[in-house]
């Protein structure tokens, strides 16, 4: 809450665009909540239908960087994921200029497999050719900071461990749209500080960087504009300051 | 909130749905692009296996290995020596081995998607790489055991010949068979969970049904000659039967069996690949 970010490059084309994006997901529910059910047919057939976006939409221009804020279970995770492809919206749609690369905490990849075969296997999964992955691996494993743990499980890594091989990973890459979903969260003040300049430096190149936070210093530190999600709505859009300002006040109640 | 028309303004800036799947000629040239990510995954799947237990790769043949042995002793006690087809260890090994094959493509290519959730929800890329990358891995693992068969049915006095040349052939075709089942288990597997339970049903069913510690033709002999017939219209029965026709003396193969073979391989591959390729957006939600 310090400093305001630089100056709001000027904006350009439209990069991002969501219309009306509605999710819905639906999972085997079990127990109490369930059991009003009555035949045991009907309640095998006991699915919960998850409305975790409600018609979001907004209109991201290039060189903006976004941060999205909310309640856990607001339904931001499935909004990056919806962004970049990951998961399709029910009703809607998210159209973009490329396609968004989404940096998330659960994405532990490979557990069972060295921190470098992760390396490598999330760098040809991204669409590096055999070479280049190659090539790339000592970058990623330099940034990371992991040389020394980098032929142990990614299991045995703390998170803050496996979220820093992660976040190496996916920049790698150039991406014109990076998601950050509280990769950093985890991370160290060394290497966070050292992830938020890469993500700035993203931006200047014309890059555009969702970031997902709950700590509202990240958020200010990094943003132009914050979007605030309350229960699968887009509940406010705009000036960092201003909305953060809102979400405070509405959390103290 | 507003009355933006956002649908215009995407459309208008030129930009693409996100996630949409590719038509399918592009999709699959996305596979081949990344054909390496697939191939790293199996590799490095074994690898883990292989460093994880003792025994390492020695368990992709002990377990083969183990079921001849029980299917050997239970039916070549139970079973009188005339009701026993010829050379019968070469003729149990073969059939245990290569229904292995089947039976793990299976099961591995079910699990597929739904085991490695974490990463479908976390990078993009075609999802076919998960199932393939299965089918692969199984493949690999199928070198140790063709060589383990072949030792133990030159053990038992069977002559080498040419016509060992065409078991490849056989085992290629079985890959594209094996492939497409993997993909189509694939996504019933992420519609609906149940089905690996089922899984281990249906092997079973096949076990026992495709002639694998007994001859399917010595048992129907003497029953009209359609039920033959229809018996080998299973693939699985027809891929052990023309190997075993080819290392084993005294196993006959029909022509017909090469059509079925070959028609069922072309067959499951294609379907497989459409029907997992039409749902490629489903597999990060469910
Ligand atoms: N795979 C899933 N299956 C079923 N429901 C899900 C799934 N993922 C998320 N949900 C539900 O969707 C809603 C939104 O979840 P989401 O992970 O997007 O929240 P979030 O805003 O990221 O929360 P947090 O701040 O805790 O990270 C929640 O109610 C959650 O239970
Ligand atoms: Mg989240």
């Amino acid at each position: 809450m310090t400093e305001t970010p630089t100056a709001p490059p000027k904006l350009g084309a439209p990069i991002v665009v969501a219309n009306d994006v509605h999710v819905e997901y639906r999972t085997h529910a079990s127990g109490k909540a369930l059991a009003n059910g009555g035949s045991l047919f009907k309640r095998q057939k006991g699915i919960r239908v998850v409305h975790a976006l409600k018609g979001v939409s907004f209109e991201v221009r290039e060189g903006e960087s976004i941060g999205v804020i909310g309640h856990n279970g607001s339904g931001k995770s499935t909004l990056m994921r919806t962004i970049a492809g990951l998961t399709t919206a029910t009703q809607g749609a998210v159209y973009a200029a490329s396609r968004p690369a989404l940096l998330g905490v659960n994405a532990a990849l490979i557990p069972d497999l060295s921190g470098e075969k992760n390396v490598l296997l999330g760098a040809l999964a991204m669409g590096h050719s055999k070479a280049d992955a190659e090539a790339q691996y000592e970058d990623i494993v330099e940034f990371s900071g992991l040389s020394e743990f980098i032929d142990l499980p990614m299991k045995t890594y703390s998170s803050g461990m496996q979220a820093r091989l992660r976040f190496s990973i996916a920049v790698s890459r150039d991406h014109q749209i990076l998601l950050v979903d509280e990769a950093l969260a985890v991370g160290d003040k060394a290497f966070r500080d050292k992830s938020e300049q890469r993500i700035r430096d993203l931006r200047e190149q014309a890059g555009t960087v969702f970031l997902v936070s709950h700590s509202m210093r990240s958020i200010l530190d990094t943003c132009t504009r914050v979007l605030w999600i309350d229960h699968g709505n887009l509940k406010m859009d705009g000036d960092p300051k201003t909305v953060v300002k809102a979400y405070q006040a509405s959390a103290k109640k | 909130m507003t009355d933006t028309d956002y649908e215009k303004l995407a459309t208008d800036a030129g930009l693409e749905r996100v996630g949409a799947r590719a038509p399918l000629g592009e999709y699959l040239k996305e596979l081949w692009a990344r054909r390496h990510f697939a191939y790293t995954l199996a590799r490095y799947r074994i690898q883990a296996t292989m460093s994880e237990n003792r025994l390492g790769l020695g368990w992709i043949v002990i377990r083969p290995i183990f079921t001849a042995i029980i299917f050997g002793t239970i039916f070549g006690v139970i079973m009188s020596s005339d009701s026993r087809p010829d050379n019968f260890v070469p003729f149990l090994v073969v059939g245990v081995f290569i229904f292995e094959f089947f039976s793990k493509s299976f099961s591995a290519g079910a699990k597929s998607i739904t085991s490695n959730a974490s990463l479908v929800r976390s990078l993009n890329f075609p999802r076919m790489l998960l199932p393939i990358a299965a089918v692969i891995q199984q493949v690999f693992e199928l070198v140790p055991i063709i060589a383990v068969m072949t030792l133990i049915i030159v053990g038992f006095g069977e002559p080498i010949t040419w016509a060992w040349l065409l078991v490849p052939v056989i085992l290629a075709l079985m890959t594209m068979f094996n492939l497409g089942i993997a993909l189509i288990s694939a996504r019933l597997t992420v519609h609906l969970r149940d089905v690996t339970q089922i899984i281990p049903l249906l092997t079973r069913i096949l076990f026992y049904s495709s002639g694998i510690f007994y001859s399917l033709e010595q048992v129907l002999e003497d029953k009209p000659a359609w039920v033959l017939k229809v018996v080998e219209l299973n693939p699985i029965h027809d891929f052990i039967t023309l190997v075993r026709a080819q290392m084993v003396t005294g196993n006959e193969a029909s022509p017909t069996m090469w059509w079925v073979v070959i028609g069922s391989s072309i067959t499951m591959l294609v379907v497989g690949v459409i029907f997992f390729w039409r749902a490629e957006e489903r597999y990060g939600r469910d």
